[in-house]
């Protein structure tokens, strides 16, 4: 609570410790040893314990509440004592009944749905200022809330409340002692000066300190170095817009500005008021009471309750009523005035009465428009009440918003009273409090009302979550001999077939034609046999635009299918920036740009595949390349998948050897790096094992037997299952390895993967150096998968570095069956040149996001050594050392 | 292996009174003193003075004092006002 302290310790408040006396400080220091043992003791006590001891001693304190009032009226001189009792009430009644059934022991909150729980550790030793102008309601208020969260407190009341303040807390400390608490729970400081509180204040074993007092007090624990809850001083602004109900406003405000004689710092400071109903409002004030000052009153007012050197209020005037203020600056009131009214022109050092006034003095000010009115408020608020309180009486919701985003204030109460209101629990659902957080507007750590939870170091205990995973392919999938046959189940009126020169010559274009739906008109468009260029693409986007199509069907390798993922979706949202939605990402579900989902257009996609290695009929992934800019641009989301698949084998019937060896090693690359991915899931274990499975036994027959229809079909199969396996789980490190070789050095990229895949699997199933978070899974898996897929090969291999072995060998072997070869330098590379590249080949390697899903998470220098692997070729499963422990 | 010199089982309700006696009985002795705290369910600040001033007896006579039981909610509370390391532990 800010209060009329502000005035008194201003500049008093220091961090001195010097001149405490030996003994004084062997006090001091007994006093934080008895109130650290009985925290220490609290920890053991259960919610009930609490609750047992809490409720007898709101008792006492509601008991206590006029004696208490009474006590701090004689000894301060502020205020008014009925009102007093109210606020010892409400800090006793009011605080419990929002204490009482909430949980601070143990487990405070649960939040079944994140898997996550809230538990409660008290803070220890609290110390505890208090001010003058709330001095009973404080201690009692505090008291309950240090009891609830099992802490003790060192209470240091403001000189001149001390006496009504150690009542206080000999009351509540009575009482809970008497009910079970602590020994040592609550102590007050004996007759105290700045050193004690500095003394205290720097504390090693003092956890927290809660200065409610002036600025002086506040900044004195924040400069501490111990976390403090330190309230800021007010000066709040009303609103009283012409919308308003003027008697009930009045009424209010009144009632507000005059609890216990203004003296708390929510209390109305400057009403600025529309000037439709300024005389009305001026008039309503005066029938209640109220005394308007004319011009000069105001003058002599400002004089008497304003310090001119300082600019702020004089402490005589604090808590003092408005017959007294009158007497005081000479001014003629009815003996039964409550309240003096006095017009200001304006908010500043030039006009006096516009800062906080802890008395019964309020100023007005007669605003010309919303605008006007909204200014002065501003003006208001950061004339000393940043982060306090605000206050505005309208029923126009739209000022009412306004009014809340330009305040910077932790309380802006709408048609209710100041003091009253922020005091919470009574006009509103506000917490209730007698400590005001003002947030850094205040220099403060907090908006809130002070309550327990700010007495307590709340923990989290965060359980493993199950994360949510996916499995997304296209809806339909058709395979096997004739599946091509399936286009004629999707009607169409204008559909474009996507191809390139080669498939149109061999007559596969036609085959496609024969199956579309009679009356579809049918366009198509053929582009060159590369990764798709940016211009080609918007080709044929303006062909789909020109021809309205409603389905495109995309014949041919992964390059001709995804140029037409990505002609659908410049076609379906025109506005969709391919280079920002190729903006790198961790995670697809966190990513930071989403795809668009609202279309202009719509189009049905088919992928008719004719190579049997890139899986890009049903995966979420497009490549294209860049000229003018000279780079590759990899594009990744579900929207990208083709709506329905076709794996028909009669086009790759014809596929020449060695596109056969390369896309198929490229589809083992896929079923081999989804088994082991981080993201690999049963869903997708059982696509990659069984796609492994089908490729161990067709390559080889579908490489050197060409025309066996079934290792084509089987292939043609395995290479979409892999593919569905990768789209879930993605690959790793190998495809990371063979991207950036294969760019710098023009090597296919299915004979890239074959250069490196031994070396990989070697490299995944040792010891990492670095593990990947992996959430998904549970401990490390990759040599453990890969020994399972040994086992379905049927490999053979007793522990499960012999079947990773086993592995690896049965890999090389196919390798060498498909005629690949085993080395970089193989390739007529020198070493030299290799060692030239090395740098930027790793670079490139780690910065691709393909192993971020990789089991074992790649130092640079491995990817070096990686390479160097593969530059000499074989031995790798001789070389393999430090697999897996078998427990592991 | 460490002789011991006096074995007490303490009593929730005596803590303090028994501790004071098992002080008396350290006159002379030698090894270790156990004291059973599995029928303690919770200390209070009287306990923790009696057990300081326990410690500091048993340190004087060259006693090393053995906490046999202790729960947990209690080891806290002797962490926190940083005396455990007065004690040894046995569960």
């Amino acid at each position: 609570m800010i209060t009329g302290d502000a005035v008194h310790e201003r500049v008093q408040i220091s961090l001195t410790t010097e001149g405490l006396s030996e003994e004084r400080i062997a006090y001091l220091a007994g006093l934080v040893s008895q109130a650290r043992t009985a925290a220490a003791v609290f920890t053991q006590f259960t919610q009930e314990d609490v609750d047992r001891i809490l409720k007898p001693m709101v008792l006492a304190g509601l008991e206590q509440a006029q004696h208490l009032a009474r006590m701090a009226v004689e000894e301060t001189k502020l205020g008014v004592m009925e009102d007093k009792v109210i606020k010892n009430m409400v800090a006793t009644e009011f605080a419990y009944n929002y204490v009482k059934d909430k949980r601070t022991v143990g487990v405070i909150r649960e939040y079944p749905e994140r898997n996550l729980l809230e538990m409660a550790e008290p803070i220890g030793v609290i110390f505890s200022l208090t001010p003058i102008t709330n001095p009973t309601s404080t201690v009692l208020f505090k008291c309950i809330m240090a009891i609830k969260t099992r802490n003790a407190v060192i209470f240091s009341p403001h000189p001149n409340a001390w006496r009504c303040c150690s009542e206080a807390v000999k009351i509540m400390y009575e009482s809970a002692l008497k009910h079970g608490a602590p020994e040592g729970v609550f102590t007050c400081l004996e007759s105290h000066t700045l050193q004690d509180n500095a003394y205290l204040m720097r504390h090693k074993d003092v956890g927290l300190i809660d200065a409610t007092g002036g600025p002086g007090a506040v900044k004195a624990a924040y400069s501490s170095g111990k976390p403090a809850l330190g309230v800021g001083p007010g000066n709040t602004p009303v609103y009283l817009e012409k919308t308003a109900d003027v008697s009930t406003a009045v009424v209010d405000i009144i009632l507000s500005k005059t609890f216990d004689n203004g003296t708390i710092c929510a209390s109305e400071q400057t009403v600025v008021i529309d000037d439709q109903i300024y005389d009305l409002v001026l008039k309503k004030f005066a029938e209640l009471r109220a005394h308007i000052c004319n011009e000069k009153e105001s003058e002599l007012l400002a004089r008497t309750v304003i310090d001119p050197e300082t600019g702020f209020m004089q402490p005589k005037a604090i808590g003092q009523k408005a017959t007294d203020i009158a007497r005081l600056a000479g001014i003629p009131v009815k003996p039964n005035t409550k309240l003096l009214v006095a017009p200001i022109q304006g908010v500043g050092r030039e006009h006096p009465l516009s800062v906080e006034k802890l008395f019964p003095v309020l100023s007005v000010y007669r605003a010309k428009s919303v605008d006007e009115a909204l200014k002065v408020c501003v003006d208001v608020n950061h004339a000393g009440g940043l982060g306090h309180t605000a206050v505005i009486f309208s029923r126009n919701d739209e000022v009412i918003h306004k009014f809340g985003e330009l305040m910077n204030a932790g309380r802006i109460l709408v048609n209710s009273p100041g003091s009253v209101g922020a005091v919470g629990a009574i006009y509103n659902d506000l917490v209730p409090t007698f400590s005001f957080g003002c947030g850094t507007g205040g220099g403060n750590s907090t908006t809130d009302n002070v309550n327990i939870y700010h007495y307590l170091n709340v923990k989290r205990l965060a359980r493993r979550t199950q994360a949510h995973m996916w499995y997304r392919v296209p809806k339909e999938i058709y395979f096997n001999l004739n599946a091509v046959e399936n286009v004629r189940s999707f009607p169409s009126r204008t559909t474009i077939i996507v191809t390139n020169p080669a498939l149109e010559r061999f007559g596969h274009v036609d085959i496609v034609r024969r199956y579309v739906p009679e009356g579809t008109h049918v366009h198509v468009s053929v582009i060159p046999d590369a990764e798709p260029e940016v211009k080609v693409i918007m080709q044929g986007v303006e062909a789909l635009n020109f021809y309205k199509a409603d389905q495109i069907i995309a014949l041919g390798g992964g390059s001709v299918i995804d140029a037409a993922k990505i002609m659908k979706l410049k076609y379906e949202a025109p506005e969709a920036d391919l280079e920002e939605l190729a903006a790198p990402f961790l995670d697809l579900r966190k990513r930071v740009i989403q795809y668009p989902t609202e279309k202009i257009n719509r189009a049905r996609l088919i992928a008719i595949s004719t190579t049997s290695g890139t899986g890009s009929e049903v995966t979420p992934f497009a490549v294209l390349t860049d000229k003018q800019r000279g780079r590759k641009v990899t594009l990744a989301d579900y929207s990208l998948t083709p709506d329905v698949a076709i794996i028909d084998p009669q086009f790759v019937m014809s596929m020449p050897k060695g596109l056969t060896a390369d896309t198929g090693i490229d589809c083992l690359t896929h079923a081999l790096e989804a088994a082991v991915s981080t993201y690999a899931s049963a869903y997708t274990d059982c696509n990659a094992m069984q796609a492994i499975r089908m490729v161990f036994k067709y390559l080889p027959i579908a490489f050197e037997h060409p025309g066996d229809e079934e290792a084509r079909c089987m292939m043609h199969n395995a290479a979409c299952i892999a593919a569905m396996a990768f789209s879930n789980a993605a690959v790793g490190v190998n495809h990371a390895l063979a991207h950036a070789f294969g760019a710098r050095f023009g090597v296919a990229h299915g004979r890239a993967n074959a250069l490196m895949l031994p070396h990989v699997i070697a490299y995944n199933a040792a010891v990492p150096t670095k593990f990947l978070p992996s959430p998904y899974q549970k401990g490390y898996l990759a040599h453990k998968k890969y020994a399972t897929v040994a086992d379905l090969l049927g490999l053979g291999g007793h522990s499960i570095d012999e079947k990773v072995r086993n592995l690896v060998v049965a890999t090389e072997q196919l390798l060498d069956r498909l005629g690949f070869p085993r080395s970089i330098a193989e390739l007529g590379i020198s070493k030299e040149e290799f060692g030239r590249a090395m740098p930027d080949l790793t670079k490139i390697a780690f910065d691709d996001p393909s192993w971020r899903s990789n089991p074992r998470m790649p130092l640079m220098s491995e990817l070096a050594e990686l390479f160097w692997e593969a530059y000499q070729g074989r031995g790798v499963a001789n070389a393999i050392r430090e697999l897996q422990p078998q427990s592991a | 292996m460490a002789m011991i010199a006096v074995w007490l089982k303490i009593d929730e309700k005596r803590v303090a009174p028994e501790l004071q006696e098992a002080g008396a009985r350290l006159d002379g002795a030698q090894g270790e003193v156990v004291l059973d705290f599995s029928a303690v369910r919770r200390i209070d600040p009287c306990v923790l003075r009696a057990m300081e001033e326990f410690a500091g007896i048993a340190d004087g006579k060259g006693v090393k004092v053995v906490l046999r039981g202790l729960n947990v909610g209690a080891y806290k509370v002797l962490k926190l006002i940083k005396v455990a390391q007065r004690f040894s532990f046995v569960s």
